[in-house]
């Protein structure tokens, strides 16, 4: 019996992991795994990398892309880019927000505070249609968790632009990347060589920009990274050594019984 | 529960109270004192290990709701404010998350025990059907609460699944109606879902105990399957079975932790992270893993009804199990044929699930009406054929006989 049922319990528990990654699109190119260093048991977000990706995100992605879950104060919390409470403010304060009702009953614009919610670069989803030819860019605050492949998808897409493929007709407005369902987006290559220039020297290659800004993308969707790993790694060890305690307890008293 | 019971209050409180209202009595007789056959296996840990499931989904859950809005509008952020804002918030919907898999990989693991060792046979049949009752509830409550975090795949998923009612012929589109709240899956459905989802934990909890209660009268059956003898084929359950249940249960722990903290999205769906648009219809819409198999099953007919009848007439099936077999040996292991198509009903069952997550064309389609067949087939032919023409192995005297027996043969065990 004994074999069977490992047989079985091995088999239900595949089935269970592998199942929800099977149903992935059928015709788009699969994306190639990178080495993330927040991938694996002990990862954490490289700082530096963050902080070059907030940059990237600002200067190219926050044109046409919301972020609505991220507040200015999340990138001075520990885990994400963490900027000094000072340079959050600044950070914050070269953005304006609709406020109000004042005393007199009227809406006024002031500078943006830490509390704030990042500014969406259109009033609402009509203006960034209409702006976008049509095609809505989507919220990035869980970009990484809201395709399937995650962010080895969203490096993939960012740096796999080709030309098409002959016979494929593209449509004015949509561009062919392999690595999107159906080989068309309706967003142009976002990345160009040295399109920004990264205040730490490093050389703005399309690989490290995409690499830098999809760390940050990955942190926005999922800021608890670092403190879950961390925790979860605590855990794994406390009830390791519980189950050893409690298999010697039991060990103990069956030995009467066998 | 067989013989007088054992308990002795021994102070004053405690005697004062057993005249009054005996819970510690009840407590005493059922977790303490309780004779359990000595020769359970790890399969049996897994009452246990549902039980600490339910209670760790309720009060995840409960906590959850402090937090959660039920409205449309706000509930895809008050979600994302729960992971973001909420103390902890993160660990405690992911472990709600998880934790809902967690509880159908051990509710699997539980009935496909039962069936390998005959656990609903003569006289645990009452057992088995409020076991069946208490898994209808869960796929009811774990449908309702993938609907709440309001991303593509609940919208999406709910509509699918309630659509199903529009195929009972007069009154479907009325039922379809009526539960929705209006003309389609929206805010009075979310709603209700809250509201339902909430409450049917408490209904599974009522039905546990008596599905406990019910496994007391008989006692627990065990893998050898024989009805206990004698105090020889007894312990008491604590500490002997507090102990096993207790290792096991951190062991499963630890595979649930690894789920929470190292891979925490990986059992669900990518597009349940976008929020809820009856625009867009996601390319593949899909159920949760533990219901994929079902899934299969309604896809497999191609009629609407006919599929509906398949899908639910696949779980009704297993109230009436205890009549279907027909043979009288509990355990498989004195069963060499049905073993074999025991591990063969299980494979399908496996592969309906792998089939249910591919889309229904082609090749998938005629492999998931093979297997539709074949799930059926194993319950209303190959069963009660089974018990007729089958020969059994020699059965051993009694509980302690086989464990001697084994250990003669096997000093591993």
């Amino acid at each position: 019996m004994n074999r069977i049922s490992a047989l079985i319990f091995s088999a239900l528990l595949t089935a269970g992991l592998s199942l929800s990654g099977a149903e992935a699109a059928g015709d788009a190119k699969h994306p190639e795994a990178v080495d993330w260093s927040f991938n694996g048991l002990f990862g954490t977000y490289d700082r530096d990398s963050l902080r070059r990706g907030y940059k990237v995100y600002t200067e190219v992605c926050a044109a046409c892309h919301s972020m609505e879950q991220l507040r200015f104060r999340n990138l001075s919390q520990p885990g994400g880019p963490e900027f000094s409470e000072l340079e959050v403010k600044a950070i914050a304060a070269g953005f304006t927000v609709e406020d109000g009702p004042d005393d007199y009953g009227d809406m006024f614009e002031r500078p943006a505070l830490p509390k704030d919610a990042f500014v969406n670069p259109f009033p609402n989803v009509q203006a960034a249609r209409a702006a976008n030819g049509g095609a809505y860019p989507p919220d990035l605050s869980l970009i990484t968790k809201a395709r399937s492949g995650g962010p080895d998808y969203i490096h993939a897409l960012l740096t796999g632009y080709e030309d098409p493929p002959s016979g494929i007709k593209m449509r004015d407005g949509l561009y062919y990347n392999p690595y999107m369902a159906g080989g068309k987006i309706a967003m142009a290559a976002p990345l160009l060589e040295d399109l920004i220039e990264y205040t730490d020297g490093t050389a703005a290659s399309v690989e490290q920009m995409s690499y830098d800004v999809v760390t940050f993308l990955n942190w926005a969707a999922e800021p608890e990274l670092e403190e879950r790993k961390q925790t979860g790694f605590m855990v794994l060890i406390y009830l390791t050594v519980f189950a050893g305690l409690l298999f010697f307890s039991m060990r103990r008293i069956w030995a009467d019984k066998h | 529960m067989s013989g007088e019971s054992t308990y002795q209050p021994n102070n004053g409180f405690t005697k004062w109270m057993d005249t009054r209202l005996p819970l510690l009595r009840l407590a005493h007789d059922s977790f303490v004192d309780y004779p359990t056959p000595k020769n359970l296996n790890y399969w049996w840990t897994f009452g246990g290990i549902l039980t600490f499931c339910l209670v760790t989904q309720i009060i995840t859950g409960i906590i959850l709701a402090m937090h959660y809005t039920p409205h449309v509008d706000h509930a895809f952020n008050s979600v994302e404010h729960i992971m973001r804002n909420v103390n902890h918030g993160w660990l405690i919907r992911y472990i709600h998350a998880n934790g809902a898999s967690m509880f159908f990989l051990a509710v699997y693991i539980h009935i496909f025990r039962g069936m390998y060792y005959g656990s609903y046979k003569a006289p645990r049949e009452v057992l088995w059907i409020l076991g069946v009752i208490i898994y209808l509830l869960m796929m009811a409550a774990a449908f309702m609460g993938y609907v709440l975090p309001w991303g593509q795949m609940s919208l999406w998923g709910a509509t699918v699944i309630t659509n199903l009612f529009g195929a009972i012929p007069l009154v479907g589109d009325s039922i379809a109606t009526w539960l929705w709240g209006g003309f389609s899956v929206d805010n009075p459905t979310l709603n209700r879902f809250f509201s339902l989802h909430y409450l049917i934990p408490f209904l599974i909890f009522g039905v546990v105990i008596l599905h406990i209660w019910a496994l007391h009268v008989p006692g627990n059956n065990n893998p050898v399957g024989i009805s206990v003898k004698s105090e020889q084929d007894t312990v008491p359950f604590h500490p002997y079975y507090t102990v096993k249940d207790g290792f096991a249960l951190v062991v499963f722990m630890i595979l649930f932790s690894y789920f929470v903290f190292f891979a925490p999205n990986v059992l669900g769906h990518a597009d349940n992270y976008i929020p809820a648009n009856p625009l867009v219809t996601p390319a593949h819409i899909v159920p949760e893993w533990y219901l994929l198999p079902f899934y299969a099953i309604l896809r497999a007919v191609p009629d609407k009804l006919g599929g509906v009848i398949a899908m639910v007439g696949a779980i009704f099936i297993l109230f009436v199990l205890p009549w279907l077999d027909t043979s009288k040996i509990r355990s498989a292991r004195y069963r060499p044929l049905f073993k074999q198509f025991f591990l063969i009903f299980v494979v399908n069952c496996l592969v309906l699930g792998y089939l249910g997550a591919m889309p229904a064309e082609g090749v998938y389609i005629t492999l998931a009406r093979i297997c539709t067949i074949y799930y059926f087939a194993h319950f209303l032919i190959i069963l009660p054929l089974l018990g007729l023409v089958e020969k059994p192995r020699e059965i051993p005297e009694s509980i302690s006989a086989s464990i001697l027996s084994e250990t003669a043969v096997s000093p591993a065990e």
